[in-house]
């Protein structure tokens, strides 16, 4: 195997590991801001409320087992989906995805680090505290169960005067601001910082589907970031925008929500699409089929995806034209996935299958996302979302959308990147068999739910009447569920147990393509000694010789002794400029509590202490731009 | 084999579908809306189908080819252009055009049903029930039951007086919402006599989940004579049991909420019983309404539907057996 590694003996690992050094220490442990300690806070983060938002899963499919239980009752039930949602969505899916951006993307492409590496602790201070934030409303007696939705007079301050909406709308609001922040991040890390060579028809799927998203969060956050403004402002100091007593219009909520809500399933899915056509090659041992289509039709995805938010909204009474309009374009994005599914399997057909569990993954991504992907087809159809919106038909094709389009792949890829970021193998057989329990049991779970929904079972009711038909399949959905979850158990041991003891991974376990394959396992703080240089999309199958190495020049200039990374030109990768980042620090922390302090005085309507939160505020950017970059030595 | 995992997948996929075809279901439709929708359904079933197999039968015999060893390589540039742009392309743009047009036409042709049809119901959603008023009628005030005639249009226009709501019975019509502030149309008819069971499909608070209706459609002259019914004022209580019961629900805080026409009980937070013993259900269809439920339902609401409005009333045996004998006779 070669690698593109420059080894020239002016670049001593000494002082680069002197220079990347995190003090010691619990408040070391704090400063940190290296891109790959963030992202790995990111996804454990992340994962641990993924098993949070399963187990509220679990909750929810127990109380309806059956007709009229008592498992839950009304309000817990209610405050279950609403959290599980809300999870879901803010505290695993956008985070996870950002998390192996963070840690995954630099390597990818070359570089050392992201950008602006406080901005990233400060991005990740912020989604822990925003979480944190979330949960503690279940301290307080007064839980979220307005929906991951919160759809207005409800959650209005007529129809919920306590703290339960704000405790939701300022939670997610942070994680809102992380989402953004990462993705300003990553756009500026994947524009300007790839390796040299690494033009833009040689970047990996995978990063293209980062950078796509991260555009898009940049559009599709602000408006919802805006209208939980505009409902907080309607909580706390009386204003009336959703209030339609007083001349203002509810469905102005609707629409800000959903310009965010569905991109925002893209922006899930297009970097897990991207992850598993990154991951392809290594398991087909042929690069994946069609790449100038694969990244052209995930920029498309992106573009559409702004254009049918209305379809959340067939039922709310909108005029016909304007829904006829989002009915066409909900069905056209229907031909990008369609290349992303079918460059997959010509993938597939052309090279050699090598049966890890990440290929299992791949595969069940095919069969869930299209299933999904067909009635999603379906619900686009304004007549025929008439009779399934807001029903369990809408619950199942979702989750078929979502644990096909964005779980499996995730999993998949934390199996296939986790030797990488632990240098230790896991355990093949338990991948297996945590693979085909939560394959069959996803299955079991929602199609039955199909059913339900033509069945007349709207969505979010906490009990039903026997004698409707709808028991059995209630029963089989449930157990389904159990049969998930035993296989999440399995995915979270197989990943406990191998964290330490597991097989060591060496450098390029999987055989794979990728730059990230180039440096050890785990990688040293500053991933590469040397600058390495690319001259194709695989630069790891490269046969001997073919890579060039580092060209003489402005990689030669690249400091041992300070952290510095590369700048090159957007298109075509040439290395321009040598740029210093600055160095660890407690201040991004210590303004994601500044912040915190802030939102909590608002909704305590405590005005002293909102004064001294925005004043922490300003002081601690201060100071977090006054200390710049640390000199290990001179 | 791969045709055999295709064909036994149709079979599983086409089963399941029959099985959402039982009584209640939105594929045993009784009204023209529905039956269009289903029309609309089954086409897009048997498309998406042969979508699925085709996927499926074309990814099993990829996962079964046995491909050569090699080193491992980049695609060359053009490979599997025919899959990408043959299936990925083509046959989804095909397929979605087609979706797309009889989508429209479905849709347009429920919309050229619109238009005046005679009768207009208000239906009123609050939490978490539905008030019903017969416009033109201002008398005909009923709650949580809708009468129709059987084979005419009926325009439903939808409002809510609190959060959003929505109308959905799946064997006649699609659904949709009722908004604060803003008033729907919804057209809906049933060809035949019969009781359709629907149910608020939007997430209204605590007790969305028992926000159920029930439209019944009966022939034009049962219905006219019903209307009529539920445009007079109450059945005078013609016996002491009943005028003790009269006496009790306008005295007792049932008066405070609820109207009875003819009586001094006018307010209107809860759900017009004049008629109430002509209905089939009680707390908007939780229970069936017989006597022991309407008992148990006046002493303790909360136990049978927590979060509702209505407060536990507190009421001497003999006032409850009169309240319940006066409740019964309000036919």
């Amino acid at each position: 195997m070669t690698t593109t590694e420059d080894t020239r003996p002016s670049v001593q690992t000494a002082d680069l590991d002197r220079a990347w050094a995190t003090p010691p220490g619990f408040i070391g442990w704090l400063s940190n801001v290296n891109h790959k300690a963030i992202g790995f806070r990111f996804i454990v983060t992340a994962f641990i409320f993924l098993l949070i938002g399963g187990l509220q899963a679990a909750l929810i499919r127990t109380q309806l087992i059956g007709p009229e239980q008592g498992f839950l009752g009304p309000d817990a039930y209610n405050q279950a989906f609403t959290l599980h949602g809300t999870t879901m969505m803010f505290l695993f899916a956008v985070p996870m995805i950002e998390g192996l951006a963070m840690y995954l993307v630099p390597m990818m492409i070359g570089s050392r680090d992201l950008p602006f590496p406080r901005l990233n602790a400060f991005g990740y201070w912020l989604y822990l505290f925003g979480g944190i934030f979330l949960y503690w409303s279940l301290f307080t007696g007064s839980v979220p169960d307005g929906g991951w939705f919160n759809y207005p007079p409800l959650s209005g301050p007529q129809f919920r005067p306590d703290t339960s909406i704000d405790f939701w709308l300022l939670g997610v609001t942070m994680t809102e601001i992380v989402g953004i922040v990462g993705a300003l991040e990553l756009v500026v890390c994947i524009a300007r910082h790839r390796a040299p060579g690494m033009s833009l028809n040689r970047i990996p799927v995978f990063v293209w589907g980062v950078l796509v998203t991260s555009l898009m969060i940049l559009f599709a956050f602000p408006p919802l970031v805006a209208g939980g403004l505009l409902l907080e402002l309607d909580r706390k100091i009386g204003t009336h925008f959703y209030n339609p007593m007083a001349g203002g219009d509810p469905i102005l909520w609707q629409h800000l929500f959903w310009i965010f809500g569905h991109p925002e399933v893209y922006i899930m899915l297009i970097p897990a699409v991207g992850m598993l056509a990154t991951m392809v090659p290594a398991f087909t041992r042929r690069g994946i089929v069609g790449y100038p289509l694969v990244v052209v039709s995930l920029v498309a995805i992106g573009f559409i995806s702004f254009g049918l938010w209305v379809h959340h909204m067939f039922a709310a009474g909108l005029p016909a034209l304007a829904m006829a309009f989002f009915t066409a374009a909900s069905m056209a994005i229907a031909i990008p996935s369609g290349v992303q599914v079918f460059a997959l399997i010509a993938t597939l057909w052309r090279g050699k299958l090598v049966w890890s569990t990440p290929l299992l993954y791949i595969v069940g991504f095919v069969l869930v996302f299209v299933l999904g992907g067909i009635t999603g087809v379906m619900v686009a159809s304004v007549a025929f979302d008439w009779q399934v919106h807001d029903t369990f038909f809408v619950v199942a094709h979702f989750h078929y959308v979502l644990i096909g389009g964005v779980v499996l792949p995730i999993l998949g890829g934390l199996h296939y990147w986790f030797p990488k970021m632990t240098g230790r193998m896991l355990d093949e057989r338990l991948g297996k068999i945590a693979f085909w329990l939560i394959f069959g049991g996803m299955n079991l779970t929602f199609f039955p739910q199909h059913i339900l929904g033509f069945l007349g079972m709207p969505r979010r009711v906490y009990t039903f009447q026997s004698g409707l038909g709808w028991d059995f399949y209630n029963l089989v959905s449930t157990l389904g569920t159990y049969v998930t979850v035993a296989g999440f158990l399995v995915y979270t041991a197989n990943m406990a147990i191998n964290w330490s003891r597991g097989r060591p991974a060496g450098d390029n376990p999987w055989d794979a393509p990728g730059l990230e394959w180039a440096t050890s396992s785990p990688a040293p703080a500053y991933n590469f000694a040397a600058g390495p240089t690319v001259s194709s999309l695989y630069p790891l199958w490269e046969p001997e010789g073919a890579a060039p190495r580092g060209q003489p020049g402005l990689l030669d200039e690249l400091q041992g002794h300070r952290r510095e990374i590369v700048g090159t030109t957007v298109l075509d990768a040439e290395a321009i400029e040598i740029l210093e980042l600055p160095g660890n620090s407690l201040w991004p922390l210590i303004a994601a509590l500044a912040i915190v302090l802030f939102l909590f005085a608002v909704m305590i309507d405590s005005i002293v202490l909102g004064g001294i939160g925005l004043g922490a505020i300003v002081g601690s950017l201060a100071c977090w731009l006054w200390t710049g970059s640390e000199r290990t030595h001179e | 084999m791969s045709r055999r995992a295709g064909t036994l997948l149709a079979c599983a996929g086409a089963l399941g579908a029959l099985a959402a075809c039982g009584d209640g279901s939105a594929l045993s439709p009784k009204g023209p809306s529905a039956r269009d929708i289903a029309g609309l359904w089954w086409l897009m079933f048997w498309l998406g189908l042969a979508v699925y197999v085709f996927v499926v039968a074309l990814l099993l015999v990829v996962l079964r080819r046995r491909g050569k060893a090699q080193e491992p390589v980049a695609a060359t540039p053009g490979e599997g252009r025919a899959l990408i742009w043959g299936a990925g392309v083509g046959m989804t743009t095909v397929v979605i055009v087609a979706l797309v047009l009889v989508s429209y036409s479905v849709g347009g042709r429920i919309y050229d049903r619109r238009g005046t049809s005679g009768l207009q119901v208000e239906v009123i959603g609050y939490k978490f029930w539905w008030e019903v008023r017969y416009l033109g009628r201002s008398d005909a005030i009923t709650a949580n039951e809708i009468h129709i005639p059987t084979g005419r249009p009926v325009d439903l226009i939808l409002t809510s007086r609190d959060v959003i709501h929505s109308f959905w019975v799946p064997e006649l019509a699609g659904k949709l919402d009722l908004v604060p502030g803003v008033r729907h149309a919804l057209r809906i008819q049933a060809d035949r006599p019969g009781e359709f069971r629907g149910q608020c499909a939007e997430y209204c608070g605590v007790q969305h989940a028992n926000m159920l209706l029930l439209v019944v459609a009966q022939p034009p002259d049962d219905f006219d004579a019903w209307l009529d019914r539920q445009g007079q004022p109450r059945q005078q209580p013609t016996d002491p049991l009943t005028q003790r019961g009269e006496e009790v629900f306008v005295r007792t805080p049932c008066g405070a909420c609820h109207r009875v026409r003819g009586t001094t009980a006018t307010a209107d937070v809860g759900p017009d019983l004049t008629h109430f013993a002509s209905r089939r259900t009680l707390g908007a269809g939780v229970r069936p309404n017989t006597r022991g439920h309407l008992g148990g339902w006046i002493s303790d609401p909360q136990a049978i539907k927590p979060g509702n409005l209505m407060p536990p009333t507190k009421l001497a045996p003999d006032e409850l057996l009169a309240l319940l004998a006066y409740m019964e006779s309000l036919t």
